[in-house]
């Protein structure tokens, strides 16, 4: 009986981790762009920071089904393993799915395939396409400003012109809780809800909830052959070159993007306990270890999201 | 330190800003704390350490030091390219005690914007000062700004100590002079620190340098302020802001929809979702919806599928209640018998942060709480002297300007004193003509002697 006493005095709720601060602040601000925008679209990649995001609308808007349909802007170098889970995701929640496909400008000749072979750059041309022809006024995305030294100056709310561009020495101050996200027409506005969350805050946030990811997250055998000091996997647009031997390794991703310039580390992390363990320990952040697209400068990706990237 | 097992699942959440002049150092400490923090990751400091070299960083005065701290805090190309910070940065790192979100904010152009940025969701604010220089005018500009906004905790790291031999002497003049401006002020409560951000004295580790100061390290005092919710949280008043109506009707969750007779007990299911702005809600608690005054009481608190007793500051959930009433977005539902009346004249001190100035007779929109209305500024009544904290006349506000005004509503808004509610009592003002941010605001009681009738809606 003494325990209900203190049960009494010290009330759990009372006590807010920052998990439960950072999903409250999220969910917040995924109400409030659909509350202040006619039509909303989340980025959807089947990517973790993606898969959160929309674990976190359904929760938004309970017991309703979550009021947006997803953009995939598909590179068309993807893992097998993450389109077979963005469909079945999509179906699952009863969501309509636009896809802007980065073959589909090759092929017109509108974009021109880069020398090096990655995509990750060409997304922007069809993004903004998509973005047009939906009329989408606010884009939801799973960006975190600690994934870069240019996004960890980006706002939750962030205004883009008529050409989807960034100006980041010309934003609007973000005071209190109150999100401005009145814009013309042409323009749109980007949506961060996860801004403030960490890598390992979306593990532990992910070993909370229970979320189910693609498979290729937790280790896993996979062919493998090593360039420019990473592992990539062996696939239809990742052939290795003859001196490069391929290997199994017990292998693992950290981020899922265009599969010609994403590489996996070696890990033994089979369940989502062993992922947090591994991400706490480690010393290497998630885009140095596994995207060779954020090598090329150290204003990569500020020059990439002044034109209009994600 | 352990990040990794079991009690990260109790980590709590700091929030918390730098501010300070131009070379006072706020990005090499910032840099400092991450990097004695264990923050920054291999890769990164890899490439930083790159730079340095690359640039000739060999650090002030002989120092040993092989990095440029600020260099990973600066993360736009013409910051680094200009040795300068431009725009609010946001860091995160973690101790075994709590994760930190700091607002790095910029000391030389416009910084009562980034400052006022800053502080508004901070639960601290930590002031540099330069130890060669002591308390400036800035800094004195600084801690009023704080002290408007109502920032719960303020610290003041007296940084460049190892460039004043670490004298206890010269410390403790500007430890006096400190206390003595936030005195004044009216800020109570401000602890003042010795530290070397270059060096690492007292930021995170203590120094052994400064025997002579006994009190915490910067880090230290960081883990143990009290939140801004923690403080409040008791003493203010149920409010919760509606954001938006939950009423799924047709269009359920599919899983919800094809449980068995799921469907069938969610078609009149009828929620008010929001934050919870201020105080805690009970289920059985009588409240009143403002600005209507129709009153009902709380049936049930959601949150995704979970039945809550009790909800709390800052938490999302959703609210039923025991009456059809009208309620839609924008109105807030409160404690009933803890508010007065709905005002359509607003008094408030705006910190004006566009280049386009405030004229008397402007029209504006005002975003308070979910809702946005349209609002004539009938008089501009005062401009803020930082240095004095006194009021001077003024027709209009120019950028960095903080001064008084009289707003006339579009139609009545449940406002509340800012220094009473820090939530309720804040808003924006936005050009109706572009959308941008003018102005934070702050509501002040009004005082009845700025009665302007020159204008009328």
């Amino acid at each position: 009986m003494s325990t209900q006493v203190t049960e009494a005095v010290i009330d759990p709720v009372d006590v807010l981790t920052s998990l439960d601060l950072l999903e409250s602040e999220a969910i917040h601000i995924i109400r409030e762009v659909v509350a202040e925008f006619e039509r909303p679209a989340l980025l959807f990649s089947g990517g973790k920071d993606s898969v959160l995001m929309l674990h976190l609308a359904t929760k938004a808007f309970w017991p309703g089904k979550v009021p947006f349909p997803v953009l995939h802007v598909d590179t068309g170098h993807n893992f097998p393993e993450v389109i077979e889970f963005r469909d079945r995701t999509v179906e699952r929640l009863g969501l309509r799915l636009e896809v802007g496909s980065v073959q589909e400008f090759i092929d017109r000749g509108e974009l021109a395939e880069r020398a090096d072979g990655t995509r990750n750059p060409l997304q922007t041309v069809p993004l903004l396409d998509a973005i047009s022809r939906n009329k989408f006024d606010a884009v939801f995305g799973g960006g975190r400003r600690d994934e870069d030294k240019a996004r960890a100056k980006e706002r939750i709310l962030s205004l883009r012109d008529e050409f989807g561009q960034w100006d980041p020495r010309n934003q609007r101050p973000e005071l209190w809780n109150l999100y401005n996200g009145r814009h013309t027409v042409g323009q749109h506005v980007r949506a961060f809800p996860i801004s403030n969350w960490t890598e390992l805050d979306v593990w532990r946030y992910i070993a909370r909830e229970g979320i189910e990811l693609p498979p290729l997250y937790y280790a896993h055998e996979r062919e493998v052959f090593a360039r420019d000091g990473m592992w990539r996997a062996v696939g239809e647009v990742s052939q290795p070159l003859p001196d490069e031997e391929v290997v199994i390794k017990q292998v693992r991703y950290r981020t899922v993007g265009d599969m010609s310039c994403t590489g996996a580390v070696v890990s033994n992390a089979t369940t989502v306990h062993d992922v947090v363990r591994e991400v706490a320990a480690s010393t290497l952040t998630e885009r140095g270890a596994t995207r060779a697209d954020d090598r090329i400068s150290e204003a990569a990706m500020e020059d990439r999201k002044k034109d209009g990237y994600f | 330190m352990s990040i990794i097992e079991a009690p990260l699942a109790q980590l709590t959440l700091f929030r918390f800003a730098t501010a300070g002049s131009v070379d006072d150092g706020k990005s090499t400490l910032v840099g400092r704390l991450l990097h004695d923090s264990k923050a920054i990751l291999a890769d990164t400091l890899d490439a930083v350490t790159r730079t340095s070299e690359r640039r000739g960083f060999g650090g002030e005065n002989g120092s040993t030091q092989k990095i440029d701290l600020a260099l990973l805090t600066d993360g736009l190309r013409a910051e680094r390219e200009q040795g300068i910070t431009i725009d609010v940065a946001y860091r995160y790192f973690s101790t075994d005690r709590r994760s930190f979100i700091l607002a790095d904010t910029p000391g030389h152009v416009q910084y009562t914007k980034n400052t006022v940025t800053g502080a508004s969701t901070a639960d601290a604010v930590v002031v540099l000062v330069d130890a060669r220089k002591g308390v400036l005018e800035q800094t004195r500009r600084h801690l009023s700004v704080l002290r408007l906004l109502r920032v719960p905790n303020v610290v003041v790291a007296v940084n460049k100590i190892d460039l004043v031999d670490f004298s206890e002497s010269t410390f403790r003049a500007i430890e006096a002079d400190a206390q003595a401006v936030a005195g004044e002020i009216g800020l109570s409560d401000v602890l003042v620190v010795p530290v070397s951000a270059l060096e690492g004295d007292n930021v995170v580790e203590r120094s052994a340098h400064t025997p002579w100061y006994t009190g915490a390290t910067l880090l230290e005092i960081l883990e143990t302020l009290p939140t801004t919710d923690e403080l409040e949280r008791g003493l203010e008043p149920f409010r919760f802001p509606v954001q938006l109506v939950i009423r799924p009707q047709g269009a359920l969750a599919p899983e919800l929809s094809s449980a068995f007779d799921a469907g069938a007990s969610f078609r009149d299911y009828r929620a008010y979702a929001g934050q919870v702005a201020s105080g805690s809600v009970s289920v059985g608690d009588e409240i009143t919806v403002l600005p209507s005054g129709r009153k009902a009481s709380v049936v049930g608190i959601d949150f995704a599928g979970r039945a809550l007793d009790r909800a709390v500051a800052p938490q999302s959930v959703s609210l039923r209640l025991s009456e059809e009433i009208d309620i839609a977005r924008g109105d807030v539902i409160a404690a009933t018998g803890t508010f007065g009346e709905v005002k359509q004249d607003l008094y408030a001190e705006l910190c004006w942060l566009s280049a386009k100035p405030l004229r008397e007779g402007a029209k504006v929109l005002i975003k308070h709480g979910s809702k946005t209305v349209q609002g004539l500024v009938r008089a501009v009544t005062g401009k803020l002297d930082l240095e004095t904290f006194g009021y001077g006349a003024v027709s209009g506000l120019e950028l960095n300007d903080i001064g008084t005004a009289q707003i006339r509503l579009s139609s009545a808004l449940p406002i509340e004193t800012y220094a009473l509610h820090r939530r309720t009592g804040a808003f924006l003002v936005v050009d109706p003509q572009d959308g941008n941010t003018l102005a934070a605001g702050l509501v002040k009681d009004h005082p009845g002697d700025h009665e302007d009738e020159r204008y009328v809606i």
